[in-house]
């Protein structure tokens, strides 16, 4: 596979490779795919509560070359965003920014699902506090 | 001595020209260029004999009674063909049922697949988890129908080492041919046709040091005598059985690489065997979870070793060694994104399927690249893992199998 030199660089020097404590509440989790398609995405991001801003975006992939690289990339895109802005994200960004050739597409499409998936935990989270305080 | 990058250990894929493969064909390109179905001139004479010393050279390799039962072809894939296409639409009045095994190579499977659109029957043998059929599920299977089993002797991905002289056995009692796809075998373990009880061999120059292009089909003349249709029509070269101008730099080429396979084929054995157990203790000295596929020695290539490392997706393992050409079972290294049908036949984990790569260690392999190459996998297995959430998870505890997993 003739990779872009972005995907080889995101893949040799990974961005935001890390663990944040899942339990907290203002960190939200996304583990999205399957051991068994070859690559499993775990997102997650720490969200201020008070600005809704992303502070902090962690990730660990098991995947091949473009699914790591594709999810070093989202975690970057998305710090310092608001959790609105987040949402946002297309996986064609992504595949556009990383030159994806398109067997790999799918690689992209996980990402922005890790991503979704780990706003959609956070604001859980959120929620259930608030109706534990109400 | 530095280590020259990249370092070559795909021998399954193919191999180098041995240098004196190189130097025996080299006159055969420009002063004996003559085509061997010339037979008014000296040019012709000389192709001619030069093509029957490589005929010798590759029946005593196999053990052939005599060098006529040597057909020279294309290569491998050109032989599985023809062997099988031959022996069927030559026998298609005896019977219709071909028998072979789901770990075959594409050659040998698709060329059934055809054969089943023209209405012949044919049973792919299930392996075990080692990757070898049984000689009873073969025994089992066979009909008064059956005219060809087809099993090859060591697998291109897993090493796996069939039981050919017991299926032999069986076939030889049955009146039914045997043709065997010993690519990856012949020259590096003892493979003589008598013993093996084998009517038909496939075989190919560049996995033996020999050139690519070239490669022979052994077709038994004697108990049985095997008959065979020629599948591609022309000047009736060959004894009728493979029309087409003989590439005779590439067999005095291929010729060559028997003879020396036919001479040092246990000093290879020895070397590429030690080599792989080199490799092979230190990567499990060196990496927890980390599994074999295929079978354990006896039954496995004595260049071969492919492993899974858990928690680690092969392709992604294939470029952080990129300075090693080796190769993976995993998707992402095929265009159908489907992992190795072999990996998945012997029942391996679709995970550890992702996760596998083949070493493949051959003549022109040393220990200084073994250690180059295991020293560099266990450090880049481990940063891999370190990235890897299902490493973490299983760290922890969590039980991957019971985690609901949404597939995409």
């Amino acid at each position: 596979m003739a990779y872009s030199d972005k995907v080889i660089e995101h893949y040799e020097n990974p961005r935001n490779v890390g663990t944040l404590d899942k339990e907290d509440p203002t960190v939200g989790t996304g583990l999205v795919g399957a051991p068994a398609c070859g690559d499993v995405m775990r997102l997650q991001l720490r969200v201020n509560p008070e600005t809704n801003i992303i502070e902090d975006a962690k990730f660990k992939t098991f995947g091949c070359g473009s699914a790591i690289a594709s999810s070093s990339l989202a975690t970057e895109w998305v710090k310092g965003k608001t959790v609105e802005e987040a949402m946002e994200l297309r996986n064609t960004e992504l595949v556009k920014e990383l030159n994806l050739p398109p067997v790999k597409i799918h690689c992209s499409v996980l990402a922005e699902d890790a991503i979704k998936s780990a706003i959609e935990d956070y604001r859980r989270k959120q929620a259930a506090r608030r109706a534990e305080t109400t | 001595m530095a280590l020259q990058l990249p370092i070559y250990m795909d021998n399954h894929a193919t191999t180098p020209c041995d240098p004196r493969v190189v130097e025996a064909m080299l006159p055969y390109f420009t002063h004996h260029f003559g085509n061997a179905a010339s037979r008014s001139h000296a040019f012709g004479w000389h192709a001619e004999e030069a093509v029957d010393t490589a005929r010798a050279q590759v029946a005593t390799l196999l053990g052939a009674s005599s060098p006529k039962e040597i057909v020279f072809t294309s290569g491998a894939t050109e032989s599985n063909n023809l062997a099988i296409k031959g022996v069927a639409h030559f026998s298609k009045d005896k019977g219709d049922h071909i028998i072979t095994l789901r770990t075959e190579h594409k050659a040998v499977l698709d060329t059934c697949k055809r054969l089943e659109r023209e209405g012949f029957r044919v049973t792919y043998l299930d392996v075990d988890a080692r990757g070898q059929v049984s000689p009873d599920d073969v025994k089992n299977a066979l009909t008064d129908r059956t005219i060809l089993v087809s099993v090859m002797l060591a697998n291109n991905e897993i090493g796996t080492v069939q039981p050919i002289a017991e299926i032999g056995k069986l076939t030889r009692e049955r009146g039914v041919l045997l043709h065997c796809d010993a690519v990856q075998g012949v020259g590096r373990m003892k493979f003589l046709v008598d013993e093996m009880n084998v009517d038909l061999v496939s075989l190919s120059g560049h996995k033996l040091y020999g050139p690519k292009g070239v490669g022979a089909l052994y077709v038994r003349r004697n108990k049985p005598r095997v008959r065979i249709v020629g599948e591609q029509d022309g000047g009736g070269h060959e004894r009728g059985m493979r029309s087409g101008t003989l590439n005779v730099t590439g067999i005095v080429g291929l010729g060559k690489a028997a003879a020396i396979a036919t001479d040092e084929w246990e000093k290879d054995r020895d070397h590429s065997f030690s080599l792989r157990e080199r490799l092979r203790k230190k990567l499990f000295d060196g990496i927890e979870q980390i599994h074999l596929n295929g079978a354990d020695d006896p039954w496995r290539h004595p260049g071969n070793l492919n492993v899974s490392f858990s928690f680690v997706e092969g392709e992604a393992m294939l470029m952080a060694i990129k300075d090693v050409a080796v190769s993976s079972g995993s998707a992402c290294t095929s265009a159908s994104l489907e992992p190795s049908y072999v990996l998945r036949a012997l029942g391996v984990d679709e995970e550890l399927a992702h996760s596998s790569i083949r070493f493949g260690l051959g003549r022109f392999n040393t220990e200084a690249e073994v250690d180059f190459v295991a020293e560099l996998v266990i450090r880049q297995v481990n940063r891999l893992r370190d990235m890897s959430p299902l490493y973490e998870m299983w760290k922890e505890g969590v039980d991957l199998k019971s985690i609901q997993w949404e597939a995409h």
